[in-house]
């Protein structure tokens, strides 16, 4: 059984994201900024999606920019807002704005998440300008639980960025960030101190800080080279919780080494449970083809796959602690070493706090 | 915790940090504004930071601006105090006798004309900094010494003038200007170039920057936020292989590339002889090479992945049963394990 990714394709709009490290740096800013100045050259820009957080120079900054009013949605005896895409379609502008990428719509929308809101518009052939934390990025999902301590929900799979037509860099030093805090430029005061002294603590700001430049200058080598593609990475999927980290890491792996990237879960029928299920699914929205294999020998299984698709390297997650009655037998890594040891095999680290 | 340990460190660190600290303490902030091109809007960027400044109430001065500038820039310019230049440098009595909180320099790599105080003008800002006046300045990413050789390869021409790159690791903050080049400004692909090294040597300031920082708390802990790779090399691995995938997953990460080996006891010539090949190899890969002592390989390993933050440890397979490799994929929880194959197996 095989799923084929779904192939990026390349839409008629442009979409440039501005990638910050964390709110109040000014990505809203920059993009407000920029539609600004194409208003200003007479191009036909509204915004589909604007956050104010009621931060003043961001409310003056979209002065004069036609907004296009949100689409109300009822759920949970609440009411949300979120962008009227048909809305915008129909109104059919050069440019759209659109803040918050990485934002999950609430139930009842017709997209489960904004960036494929998104997509609409340039499916359509409107430019968008839009912004993101590197934080929001799944690949890194586990590695900024890792520095931070918070596990972000709100996740944009990394091909969606990649083939982004521009990714700009919004910068600002941790110091005057924290400085913008303190002075309650982002957050109302009594929310501030909070703030200043858990996520925006200058280890974190600064961890994330260099995490956002780095995949700035990523994005840009991606445009400047057409990569040669002659490896292959093979992902090991189970049920275990700790396959989501694999799943990412072995990604973020294949993206930076320009590989190919599948993942097979061996199982003894082809029916697999909702855990692995749930992890296929996963690895289909990042663009990992996947694959269950029928098999009892789970290591010679996943070895005889790997030689016959061309796997360069395996990406296998750790053994769980080994109970006791199992402390002189083999665990499954150990298994999986020993039957392809003329592959090279990485074994993931956990990544937790 | 996993990869948290508390660092111990000896006394002559201790000193020299606290020293280093006190220095700064007197010394004026500098903030560096970083470019990668003429026009991505550096000096509206740190005027504009002088600007707000002034409104929160701090004394600014302008001590050196660009003549011809237009627009935005020049509203600002023309809304802030100037210290007038002295023969085309930097008036630095003047400004030591204005003695203002915050003062705005353009053009860092200025090289001064003949007979001025300082021949360059980040000298001058030296100056400026040690009478604990805080400096505010720009520079392009072209401008900087030891990235000249790199930008030659891009563009085929080197600036005449520039700063050491160590100016800008000591400055307190540096910021990115980041913009994407448009069609005006010329090659796109030169361009990115630039812009890439740019957003590289930014990045490796900031690394040094969380690096302080962590050393300042006292903890060292796997941030991860760069990748640090480390080849162990042994007699009987493919450091052939290990050594050039380490190098691609270096360069594709812009990450960090070490080889450790531990010293064995009693090795046989052909294998010292193999060895010395492959450190002569990892240096040729420009790998930092670490030799190791200590008594069991898969703890001196650890121990020393731990203290270099390795996020990626590469090892040959084991070729026997209970080998120090499956010891050390036990206790190897932070960082990621790759096994090679070794020459011959196929």
């Amino acid at each position: 059984m095989t799923h084929p990714m779904e192939h990026p394709m390349k839409h008629p709009g442009k979409l440039k994201v501005y990638l910050g490290y964390a709110a109040g740096v000014g990505k809203t800013y920059r993009m407000l900024d920029e539609a600004q100045a194409l208003r200003a050259q007479g191009i036909d820009v509204v915004v589909g999606y604007f956050e104010t957080h009621r931060r003043k120079e961001t409310i003056a900054r979209a002065e004069g920019l036609e907004m296009v009013p949100r689409r109300v949605i009822a759920y949970a005896n609440s009411s949300f807002e979120e962008m009227d895409t048909e809305a915008v379609l129909r109104r059919r502008p050069a440019v759209a704005v659109v803040d918050e990428f990485a934002h999950s719509n609430v139930p009842g929308s017709k997209n489960t998440k904004r960036w494929q809101d998104v997509h609409e518009l340039l499916d359509a052939g409107i430019d968008v300008l839009t912004n993101m934390n590197v934080q929001h990025l799944e690949s890194l999902n586990d590695q900024v639980w890792h520095v931070t301590g918070v596990r972000v929900r709100e996740t944009v799979p990394d091909w969606v960025v990649d083939e982004a037509d521009e990714v700009v860099l919004v910068d600002l030093t941790p110091r005057a960030l924290r400085n913008r805090i303190e002075r309650g430029v982002v957050y109302a005061p009594e929310k501030a101190r909070l703030a200043l002294d858990n996520f925006f603590a200058e280890g974190n700001l600064t961890a994330l800080r260099e995490l956002a430049i780095r995949h700035t200058a990523h994005e840009v080598e991606e445009r400047l080279t057409a990569p040669p593609r002659d490896d292959r990475i093979l992902i090991c999927l189970t049920g275990s919780p700790s396959s989501a980290n694999l799943i990412r890491r072995g990604k973020r792996m294949a993206d930076y080494l320009q590989a190919d990237c599948l993942a097979v879960h061996v199982a003894p029928s082809p029916e697999v449970g909702d855990t692995v299920e749930r992890h296929m699914n996963f690895a289909r929205n990042l663009c990992i083809q996947t694959h269950v294999v029928e098999g009892g020998d789970v290591p010679r299984t996943i070895a005889e796959f790997a030689r016959a698709h061309r796997v360069t390297q395996i990406f296998v997650g750790r053994s769980g602690p080994r109970p006791w009655w199992k402390k002189f037998g083999e665990t499954i890594v150990q298994q999986v070493v020993r039957q392809s040891r003329d592959i090279q095999i990485t074994i993931v680290a956990q990544r937790r706090r | 915790m996993t990869g948290r340990t508390d660092r111990r460190l000896d006394p002559d660190e201790l000193l020299r940090r606290i020293q280093a600290e006190e220095r700064r303490k007197r010394r004026g902030r500098l903030k560096i504004f970083l470019g990668y091109a003429p026009r991505v809007g550096k000096s509206f960027r740190m005027f504009d930071e002088g600007r707000r400044r002034k409104e929160r109430g701090q004394d600014v001065v302008i001590a050196a601006a660009q003549s011809d500038v237009a627009g935005p820039v020049h509203e600002i310019v023309s809304q802030l105090e100037i210290i007038p230049s002295l023969d085309g440098a930097i008036d630095v009595p003047g400004v030591l006798r204005r003695r203002p909180q915050v003062c705005l320099i353009d053009q860092l790599s200025f090289n001064n004309p003949p007979g001025s105080r300082h021949a360059e003008r980040w000298q001058d800002v030296e100056e400026i900094l040690r009478h604990g006046i805080a400096v505010i300045s720009a520079i392009n990413v072209q401008y900087i010494r030891e990235q000249q050789a790199a930008v030659e390869g891009f563009t085929g021409k080197r600036a005449l003038s520039s700063v050491p790159e160590k100016f800008l690791h000591e400055a307190d903050e540096i910021e990115v200007v980041d913009a994407p080049p448009d069609v005006t400004m010329g090659d796109p692909r030169v361009l990115a170039e630039l812009r890439e090294l740019a957003l590289l040597l930014a990045a490796d300031v900031v690394d040094r920057q969380l690096q302080e920082y962590l050393d300042s708390q006292g903890v060292s802990v796997n941030w991860g936020a760069q990748e640090r790779i480390l080849v162990c090399l042994t007699p009987r691995s493919d450091a052939r292989a290990m050594l050039e995938s380490g190098r691609r997953n270096a360069d594709r990460f812009h990450g960090a590339l070490l080889a450790a080996y531990v010293e064995q006891p009693g090795l046989d010539p052909a294998d010292r002889a193999r060895l010395d090949e492959y450190l002569a190899l990892a240096r040729e890969a420009g790998a930092e090479v670490h030799c190791l002592k200590g008594g069991d390989f898969a703890e001196t390993l650890l121990a020393f992945a731990h203290e270099q933050r390795i996020t990626q440890l590469f090892l040959g397979h084991s070729q026997r049963e209970r080998s120090p490799v499956e010891k050390l994929i036990d206790a190897a929880e932070d960082f990621d394990v790759r096994l090679f194959p070794h020459t011959g197996a196929s």
